[in-house]
């Protein structure tokens, strides 16, 4: 019998992860290049001591990840904090960033997309606003905000705003007259004509310009905080960059990308709870 | 006006901007006539005579360039509870269960109501419609027949005193249209409900209506004629057409719509017309016209050239 189609990509899923570890483990500097270097040149080439290439094997990897996840909350000064700390920095800003975008474009997006000439109003604003890299904002916010916490979550709250206002604007200018005449004919009020039609039927479209703005969201606050420094993952990239730890470099590569995965299953779950059949 | 007039179309005109930049075009002007109270009036017309734009009038979704809508002594302006609204691609809320769409509907008519008796009154409509057992079944799970019981149930569950169909079975096959046209009958006479509705289905007008508003063809479509429907009212789908007012009725229909409903103008010129007082002819009753009987008899009642019947009405 032949397997699900499921289970048959779940093999190769498996296969395709060992034959990638292998190849890295097999690939990697084990040291015999540098035996031949001045011990200086080959510490300036990233080589340690010992002579062996700074690019760690997977087990080594594996093993550092091993490491960050059974002790991640440890605190041991302003440069040696644990995974989850670090991690959970990053995600706080991420949320605050884009729970105040969420309160603003939702409402300006309703606004938006229900009347014409706001829409036609606010599209130059939105088109010149909408290609500037969130970064581009960061200088301006240390420069008025003075804080370099509330700074990038003000560059996350400006990368994360655009999408859900305009999915918003065309998910309410998208809704179908014949939903909107029903609530006419039956005399609703235009508070409970957006809540109770506009909203639901806007809901999907909503919600994947969240996803999108979630998305964007946990990329930029990588660059953010490498720019900004203290806490956070990006942070801590940089500061294992800056030690020298490529090993510590992959483990939050890694993590990064887990959090990254959560973070768009949790708003994909979210809008299955909004979706609706016609 | 009668006592017991419940609208009154009064020289209605609507027009639309011409799509060349031209001059406005009336979709239909000089409209005159009225739905008593407890009557069920079918509206029959071809495509492009401005049948949903009337139909929105009346429901106060579109507003007429010129004349007015009185319904029960005040003029419609806007929409209105009293004035319910069957559409035709049933405008159920698919987010919603059936229960859900009903009782939103119910909650804006009586928004005082408690939940329980809302629910209460909910099910007394759907049971009416036979779709106890579907209260939480969202519109996505239900056949086109179902979902058009529940825009029935929706519009009968505010009470109101008028419900306006817009071709509320024109998409659904021809079985399931003739069990919903023969409960859709007995609701309304049960319940004394009066019914405006649009259609194009000549069975369904003679099964429905007690009267039939002719209109003729767009653009500046006017009422032709009113035709009364003289077959009693505990007429069915089963055995109407064995009643002797069955074929004069619908051989008069088929007549206007193949040929009068285009030839209007001509026809006018010839005769004494006025849209104030449509005339209101009983074919049930009277022996066809010698000019529609020779037309039926030329052409064949479905297969008539306008060319003919011009020469057979002349």
């Amino acid at each position: 019998m032949p397997l699900s189609l499921r289970l048959r990509a779940a093999i190769l899923s498996v296969v395709l992860l060992f034959a990638f570890l292998a190849t890295w483990e097999l690939s990697i500097n084990d040291g015999s290049e540098v035996a031949g270097m001045s011990p200086e040149y080959a510490a300036l080439m990233g080589a340690t001591a010992k002579g062996a290439s700074a690019m760690p094997g997977p087990l080594k990897v594996g093993k550092e990840i091993w490491g960050h996840i059974s002790n991640p909350f440890y605190d041991a000064g302003p440069n040696d904090k644990g995974i989850g700390i670090q991690l959970g920095y990053s995600i706080a800003r991420v949320f605050v960033g884009f729970f105040l975008a969420m309160l603003t474009a939702v409402p300006l997006g309703f606004l938006i997309g229900m009347s014409p000439l706001f829409y036609r109003a606010l599209d130059p604003f939105i088109q010149l606003m909408k290609p500037v890299s969130p970064l581009a904002w960061m200088p301006l916010a240390l420069y008025t905000i003075q804080d370099s916490t509330i700074s990038s979550i003000f560059v996350i709250f400006i990368c994360s705003v655009w999408p859900m206002l305009i999915n918003t604007a065309f998910g309410v200018a998208g809704v179908r007259s014949e939903w909107l005449n029903v609530a006419k004919t039956l005399e609703v009020g235009q508070l409970r004509t957006a809540l109770r039609v506009i909203l639901p039927a806007a809901a999907p479209t909503i919600m994947t310009g969240m996803r999108i703005s979630i998305s964007i969201a946990w990329l930029v606050i990588v660059a953010a905080e490498m720019l900004v420094g203290g806490t956070g993952i990006g942070y801590f990239l940089w500061n294992e960059w800056n030690n020298l730890s490529i090993t510590n470099i992959i483990a939050a590569i890694f993590f990064i990308g887990i959090i990254g995965m959560i973070l768009d299953l949790g708003l994909s779950q979210m809008s299955k709870l909004v979706t609706y059949q016609e | 006006m009668t006592m017991d007039t419940l609208i009154s179309i009064e020289d209605l005109k609507r027009t639309f901007p011409s799509p060349d930049g031209g001059e406005d075009v009336a979709v239909f002007e000089d409209l005159w006539f009225k739905v008593d109270k407890g009557e069920f009036v079918c509206l029959i017309g071809h495509s492009g005579c401005g049948k949903t734009t009337l139909l929105n009038i009346l429901a106060g979704l579109d507003a007429p360039t010129s004349g007015g809508v009185i319904v029960d002594h005040e003029e419609v302006i806007g929409t209105s509870l009293d004035r319910a609204v069957v559409f035709q691609g049933h405008a159920l809320m698919p987010w919603m269960s059936v229960m859900a769409n009903i009782a939103f509907a119910v909650k804006s008519r009586y928004p005082d109501w408690s939940k329980e008796n809302i629910e209460k009154h909910c099910q007394k409509y759907i049971d009416l419609v036979h779709l106890g057992g579907a209260e939480n079944k969202k519109p996505a799970q239900l056949s086109g027949g179902m979902k058009q019981r529940v825009g029935i149930a929706r519009a009968m569950a505010i009470e109101p005193k008028i419900m306006l169909l817009d071709e509320p079975f024109s998409a659904l096959d021809a079985l399931t249209r003739g069990s919903l046209q023969d409960e859709l009958l007995s609701i309304c006479y049960g319940t004394s409900q009066t019914v405006f509705m649009i259609t194009h289905d000549i069975d369904e007008a003679m099964l429905l209506a007690d009267k039939i508003v002719l209109m003729t063809n767009g653009p500046r479509a006017k009422v032709c004629e009113i035709v009364e429907n003289t077959m009693p009212r505990n007429r069915t789908r089963n055995d109407m057409h064995r009643h002797p007012h069955y074929y004069p009725i619908r051989n008069h229909l088929i007549e206007f719509l193949v040929n009068r409903s285009a030839q209007f103008e001509a026809e006018l010129s010839s005769k004494d017309y006025d849209p104030r007082h449509p005339p209101v002819t009983r074919p049930g009753l009277t022996k066809p016209s010698a000019a529609v009987e020779a037309a039926l008899t030329d052409t064949g009642a479905d297969t008539g050239t306008p060319e003919t019947a011009v020469q057979a009405s002349a």
